[in-house]
């Protein structure tokens, strides 16, 4: 679950790297476009806006959907929210270092109970 | 504000919860399997501390640990993170209460004190803890977590790109 949820972060951050790619989310969150609107917006060709659109996608950021001869990009459902991934380090964090706390809780157990079999000797 | 991560619960591994109650609080809850005062010794040992307090699934170690917990007395952990610079965690216990309950301040951070206050209770001998923690401002919340540099400034400029896209909308 925490790894799949960090697969997603790498590629969420990978995607948002590039100044086009960040470009173009703020693009969609003012309103859906074409891969024909964005060439033109960025400056692009369609190959290589599309390229981009691409990685935006495999990210979760950007979904595409092609009616008629068109391509239209919108934000993905898996828009990558502020909350989610705060929560996620902290999650990650804390997970892990509880994970081995319970390892030093465990070891102090036993050395309790070592003890007190030896005081009943 | 109230997302919430739960961790999936198996036989052998108690869940984590991670809540952000405000933009200047979160509350990280966890089930321990033993009493009370045995985690509550792991919280407060120095040598035991520095056995758990650094993730090492996250490339982190703990390069030494201070602390001298009584009210009023300060605490130091310095911190490596794979190869880069080390980082120091500092502050002092405002409150210490054996077995139930420990107060601090984390002072490292700039604009204002952060403070940590961890509750320990104990239920059929096992040991559900409580860990609240308030920060001076929401950007100090944000901040919260320093893994390096390099993470900070992605999620800055991620904050950033948020923070346009949700103006948009």
């Amino acid at each position: 679950m925490v790894q799949y949820n960090n697969a997603r972060l790498d590629a969420s951050f990978a995607a948002l790297s590039d100044a086009t790619r960040r470009g173009v989310l703020e693009q969609l969150g003012r309103a859906d476009a074409s891969i024909t609107d964005l060439a033109e917006r960025f400056r692009m060709t369609l190959t290589g806006i599309k390229k981009h659109v691409g990685v935006l996608e495999q990210a979760g950021l950007v979904i595409t959907e092609k009616v008629g001869r068109v391509r239209t990009c919108k934000l993905g459902p898996r828009r990558l929210e502020e909350e989610t991934a705060w929560i996620e380090r902290h999650h990650q964090l804390w997970d892990s270092r509880f994970d081995q706390l319970d390892k030093v809780v465990e070891e102090l157990k036993q050395k309790e109970k070592t003890n007190e079999r030896n005081k009943n000797k | 504000m109230n997302a919430t991560r739960t961790s999936e619960p198996t036989p052998v591994k108690n869940p984590t919860t991670v809540e952000r109650k405000s933009e200047r609080e979160f509350v990280v809850t966890r089930t321990f399997d033993g009493p009370a005062r045995l985690v509550y010794e792991a919280w407060t040992k120095p040598e035991l501390l520095k056995q758990w307090w650094a993730p090492k699934s996250m490339g982190m170690s703990l390069l030494s640990c201070e602390a001298d917990v009584r009210v009023g007395g300060v605490y130091r952990f310095v911190f490596g993170h794979e190869g880069s610079k080390t980082m120091a965690f500092f502050g002092k216990y405002l409150e210490v209460t054996p077995p139930s309950r420990l107060v601090w301040t984390n002072e490292e951070g700039e604009g204002g004190q952060a403070i940590t206050t961890v509750a320990f209770e104990e239920k059929g001998g096992k040991t559900l803890l409580v860990l609240h923690e308030l920060h001076p401002s929401k950007e100090a919340t944000d901040e919260a977590i320093g893994f390096g540099e390099g993470l900070r400034e992605t999620f800055g400029q991620l904050d950033e790109l948020l923070v346009t896209l949700r103006a948009a909308r």
